[in-house]
């Protein structure tokens, strides 16, 4: 390097002026949240079965996985938004709207299909409106969803005449069955063995949409441009991605995760209240969040949604079967949300907490000169 | 022939006359400097270019065809490409997805078409390389320096082989070494034949690197001048209004 001549400097020095550091995979996977949560869970997890050997029960881990997986399959939903730099606050509502909507057809002796597309088509429309209002006419996120969350559960309630719907005609015995079938079935003399887990469709359906979600977020452009969007929106629009029409889908594909959670719980219960899902729209937030999905847009990922949503239902279970009064868990379930993003924080220097215990743990190898 | 005519443009903002009947030619492979103080029109100049709004008046045409631009896509049709004074790049994606962004490489078909990664890092390595910038295609653009963010922003105009690329303040709050490395990026653009605008406050910058000057004052063309026939001072006086014409 020769500062009397700056025109001609070589170029390899700027790897050392920008403190250009070789990652392994391995430090990769130190900073990553899901990574830290998945931790985390397994911690939790072993910590109760230590105490309590009921909780690796067959039956103990299929309920927690179906109680879990509803809020898995939004907080993948919830996710897009986050990405985008958005909030969708109306999921919890939709639910209950999805699940009168289905209700009433069903009541009506309609069939379990067209009574679920109607449900669904319900979802979707709120879904639509929010996008609409959002993407295309620049409205806030939180103020229009918060808007939504309040006339989908107002609608869910007159619609319903303020009644639960339990009656639901010749197709009940079906709808039911989607609700509650399981894999493996775990009946007598089939040829799964009993410690295998029958795991709920919930959980089968959560697990299907999980991969496809990953898939979407890393193979397709779809993905990129939807972090794009949350990095430097400005940007997305200047390099001709499709800014509006991206974040409408969002909010239609969260609006979808709701329905199709509605719908399992419709099946499962047999019966629809317009209560369904009330305040669980911060739930699926305090998951995605926990997963390490960004609120100010450009973090998240499909495993961190799942996996945050497992480790709020493991620390309920967990202080449940601990005899902790039930009152005490929204005081833990929110210890874990801030202790999450604190760890998630990027600090004055833009690395994490998290960023920092890995070089902590593994010094990073300074590019060769 | 002209790769760019711009023909007595004018742009009003409501009251505000941002620009007042501008021309100005641009021939292939030429480094025009716009400069102007704050206010002259410059940045309301280069959006027309860019396709961001049109004109209120005044024709735009690329070699002697007349064009119109409605969305900055029509300008990257035309061969235009922008690289502007943020950047416009995405912090949280790696150098390869920010070149790329919008205009990503796919393999497959139907539904399955997923993202080429190997192809689109294999092509921002050339470009890079190209540009004899040691910027990585794998790394995350929020790790990196100024200068190798001005690397991928030129990068990505280099996509579709443009034959003209406006820079909008590109050695603005960067350092001493990384202008230097951004000044060679402009020359690398003009030896490979594509014409170049560069705005910018920077008068030696413009001097090293410009075949041309022009100067904006409050909205009209006060000057257009070959660079070796002027200079620093002049150009002063012509920016701060000292000098009325030349």
């Amino acid at each position: 390097m020769q500062p009397d001549v700056p025109r001609t400097t070589d170029h390899a020095a700027i790897g050392d002026v920008a403190g250009i550091e070789e990652r392994t995979l391995l430090q990769k996977m130190l900073t990553s949240q899901p990574f830290w949560v998945t931790v985390a869970l397994i911690v939790v997890c072993l910590g109760i079965g230590f105490y309590q050997p009921a909780f690796f029960t067959a039956q103990n881990i299929a309920n927690i996985t179906r109680n879990f997986a509803i809020f898995g399959i939004m907080a993948l939903g919830m996710t897009c938004v986050i990405i985008t730099a958005g909030i969708d606050l109306s999921v919890g509502s939709i639910m209950g709207l999805v699940a009168i909507v289905a209700g009433i057809y069903l009541t009506a002796e309609y069939s379990w299909y067209v009574s679920f597309a109607l449900g669904m088509l319900a979802g979707l429309a709120c879904g639509a409106v929010n996008g609409f209002l959002i993407a295309y006419v620049g409205l806030s996120p939180f103020v229009v969803t918060l808007g939504m969350m309040s006339i989908a559960r107002s609608l869910a309630v007159v619609i319903s005449g303020n009644q639960m719907l339990y009656q639901f005609g010749p197709d009940a015995p079906i709808v039911k069955a989607i609700g509650q079938a399981k894999f493996p079935p775990n009946v007598e003399g089939d040829m799964w063995p009993d410690w295998i887990p029958a795991f709920s469709s919930h959980f089968w359906v959560m697990v299907f949409m999980a991969l496809i979600v990953g898939y979407v977020f890393k193979y397709k452009a779809w993905g990129k441009h939807l972090f794009a969007i949350g990095g430097n929106e400005q940007a997305a629009r200047l390099t001709g991605v499709n800014v509006k029409l991206i974040k409408f889908q969002a909010y239609v594909f969260s609006a979808f995760c709701a329905a199709v959670s509605s719908l399992l719980i419709l099946g499962y219960t047999g019966s629809a209240i317009n209560a369904l899902g009330q305040s669980y729209e911060l739930r699926v937030i305090a998951a995605t969040v926990i997963g390490g999905a960004n609120l100010l847009g450009g973090y998240g990922t499909a495993y961190g949604a799942i996996i945050g949503a497992a480790l709020l239902e493991v620390i309920r279970n967990a202080l449940l079967m601990a005899g902790i009064d039930s009152n005490w868990q929204g005081a833990f379930v929110g210890i874990f949300i801030i202790l999450a993003v604190f760890i998630g924080l990027q600090t004055e220097g833009g690395r994490s907490y998290i960023a920092q215990l890995r070089d902590t743990i593994l010094p990073p190898r300074r590019k060769d000169r | 022939m002209s790769l760019l005519a711009l023909d007595r443009i004018t742009k009003s903002f409501g009251a505000i006359h941002a620009l007042q009947g501008v021309d100005l030619e641009i021939q292939p492979g030429e480094a025009v400097g716009l400069m102007g103080d704050n206010g002259a029109g410059k940045s309301t100049l280069v959006k027309i270019i860019a396709g961001n709004f049109p004109p209120t008046s005044g024709h735009i045409a690329v070699e002697g065809r007349e064009v119109v631009f409605d969305r900055p896509i029509d300008a990257r049709a035309a061969g235009i490409e922008v690289v502007y004074q943020d950047l416009a790049l995405a912090n949280n994606l790696t150098a390869a997805e920010n070149v790329f962004l919008g205009r990503e490489l796919k393999k497959g078909w139907g539904p399955f078409r997923t993202l080429d990664k190997e192809a689109m890092i294999e092509r921002s390595s050339e470009l890079f390389a190209e540009l004899k910038s040691e910027t990585r295609p794998r790394d995350l653009v929020q790790k990196m320096s100024g200068g190798q963010r001005q690397a991928v922003a030129i990068a990505r105009t280099r996509l579709s082989d443009p034959k003209l690329v406006l820079m909008d303040e590109p050695t603005a709050a960067i350092s001493v070494r990384q202008v230097a490395e951004v000044l060679n990026l402009i020359k690398r653009l003009k030896a490979t034949g594509h014409a170049v605008i560069l705005i910018s406050h920077r008068m030696p910058d413009v001097f090293e690197v410009c075949d041309r000057i022009a100067v904006l004052r409050r909205g009209t063309k006060v000057a257009d001048k070959a660079t070796r026939d002027t200079s620093p001072e002049e150009i002063t006086g012509l920016i701060t209004g000292a000098i009325h014409a030349a």
